[in-house]
């Protein structure tokens, strides 16, 4: 029987996520990618509605301030770019409130890396060789997949992602053992997307193979830039190992005054949905408007790798310890 | 009756979903990276037994059942309910053969088993893990036959019939695993 003051992962554990770490860094160090830390506690966070932070006090005498622990490094990083870092990568903690189950800990360890100069097709390339190398001494990937969104989503729900039709979103819904669905979304395409995404796609990807899903629904674009050539998607990708969302990357928005204009549209969203008060980051801002080099970036879950590296169940197999016992 | 949110949903929670109250078996957080968070919950109507899959917002919630599991003695069918009693307060509950189900097969007159309500009102019955009852019929068997291989068909005084050894004979008493049905010992008076 384990007590509550025992690691929820096994010493073995410990010991692999040691030798990934060493590896990812061996594979930076070689493409002489720079390692670089920044802030996890900051005055400013995301503004991303669907992602829930955690603020903390500083006490400065007599001053209070208000600081909130970083949902993810992106924006430090990107005013490292657009202050002339070049390529840049980093290992560290972000934090998630209220993010927890099998795949989800409210503190976790992301790789987050920048390749000034690259398209997205460039950095998948990089994502697709780092995440192969490391594979391969384990489980070894048998391929790797790169398909769009709308065909994914088209074959596997007959629908067009792209298109918002809701008579057809509804039937398929109501026909698929998903009727739920209907009165949850009701005419939200984003949150349609993301209830069949991930209920009736994301299952299905990347089985023993990295899957690589790009061109993302504008609607989804976060982020990412708006594709050049069709403006109903985004240049944005997400990773799939056996069904399991591994990292999220984006050829980078560049421009400050949309940058500004997706801050304040989410910030207008978490005021209509209640949500806590957010600080925009003006710093990030005045960085874009600076100018941040041309640049992909993508974020992957070191966690949820380790997860499948090991074919572990569960998250709290391989971290030392997790929420309930940190 | 208090409401629980999708945090709260953990194995064996009573809520009410579509006016009729449920057990949560298995409750799966799902969140997109860049997107709303979900709960796929998995959940048994305890009216029925059906095992559904229901997906939620993370944050919504669901009203409490009121639901309890209770001992109770089995008394007596009077042909067309069956009546248990709470030993404590001597009350009274009766069920008809819908609700009883499945249970009916090992229930004997005086045996405790496990009665559950909702709303005061019985809903499903589960009777003892183990239960001892009589074999009222089965073929005579081989006399020294002592392998437990093989095995046949016997009849209990409740109507179950379950495989026993061949030693086992007709009157006897034997130990029974409702859960599964099998024989486990025959028991001595």
């Amino acid at each position: 029987m384990q007590s509550a003051w025992q690691p929820t992962c096994s010493v073995a554990m410990l010991r692999l996520r040691a030798r990934m770490l060493a590896k990812i860094r061996a594979f930076f160090l070689e493409k002489s990618v720079l390692e670089v830390e920044t802030p996890l506690l900051s005055h400013t966070i995301g503004t991303d509605p669907n992602l829930a932070f955690f603020a903390t006090d500083y006490d400065v005498p007599p001053r209070q301030q208000r600081l909130f622990l970083q949902t993810s490094p992106e924006f430090a990083m990107k005013r490292l770019l657009a202050s002339g870092s070049g390529s840049i990568y980093q290992i560290c903690k972000a934090f998630r409130n209220g993010e927890s189950g099998r795949f989800h800990n409210p503190e976790f360890t992301l790789l987050e890396w920048y390749r000034v100069g690259f398209t997205l097709p460039q950095l998948m390339d990089e994502i697709a060789e780092l995440i192969v190398s490391l594979f391969a001494e384990h489980n070894a990937l048998t391929g790797v997949q790169r398909i769009s969104y709308q065909a994914i989503f088209q074959h596997y729900t007959g629908l067009d992602a792209l298109v918002f039709c809701y008579e057809d979103y509804c039937t398929y819904a109501l026909t698929h053992q998903l009727p739920e669905a209907v009165s949850l979304c009701e005419h939200d395409h984003a949150l349609w997307l993301d209830v069949l995404f991930s209920h009736k796609v994301q299952p299905y990807l990347g089985k023993n193979e990295l899957c690589m899903v790009y061109g993302y629904p504008a609607c989804q674009s976060s982020l990412a830039r708006i594709n050049a050539d069709d403006a109903r998607i985004t240049d944005r990708v997400e990773l799939f190992i056996n069904g399991v969302e591994l990292g999220n990357g984006f050829y980078e928005l560049t421009d400050a005054i949309e940058q500004n204009q997706r801050f304040d549209n989410e910030i207008a969203q978490r005021q209509q949905n209640n949500l806590a008060d957010v600080v925009k980051d003006e710093r990030l801002i005045a960085a874009l408007a600076t100018g941040l080099p041309d640049c992909s970036g993508i974020a992957i879950g070191l966690d949820r790798l380790l997860m499948l590296l090991s074919k572990s169940a569960s998250i709290d197999d391989v971290l030392s310890f997790s929420i309930d016992r940190a | 009756m208090a409401s629980y949110s999708t945090n709260e949903f953990k194995a064996g929670l009573k809520v009410m979903l579509d006016n009729d109250p449920c057990a949560i078996i298995e409750n799966e957080f799902v969140k997109p990276g860049k997107g709303q968070a979900f709960n796929r919950v998995k959940i048994r109507n305890l009216k029925t037994g059906r095992v559904i899959e229901r997906t939620f917002k993370s944050g919504e919630s669901l009203e409490g059942a009121d639901v309890v599991e209770m001992d109770m003695q089995y008394l007596y069918n009077d042909g067309e309910f069956r009546h248990f009693m709470q030993p404590e307060s001597f009350e009274q509950y009766q069920c008809d053969e819908k609700i009883v189900g499945d249970a009916a097969k090992w229930l004997k007159d005086q045996d405790m088993c496990t009665v559950m309500l909702w709303n005061d009102a019985p809903i499903g019955v589960t009777p003892a893990n183990f239960v001892e009852l009589t074999i009222v019929e089965t073929d005579p068997g081989v006399r020294g036959d002592t392998s437990g291989g093989g095995g046949k068909p016997a009849k209990l005084e409740t109507g179950a019939v379950v495989r026993v050894p061949l030693f086992v004979q007709t009157d006897e008493m034997i130990k029974v695993d409702t859960r599964t049905g099998e024989y486990i010992s025959r028991v001595k008076e």
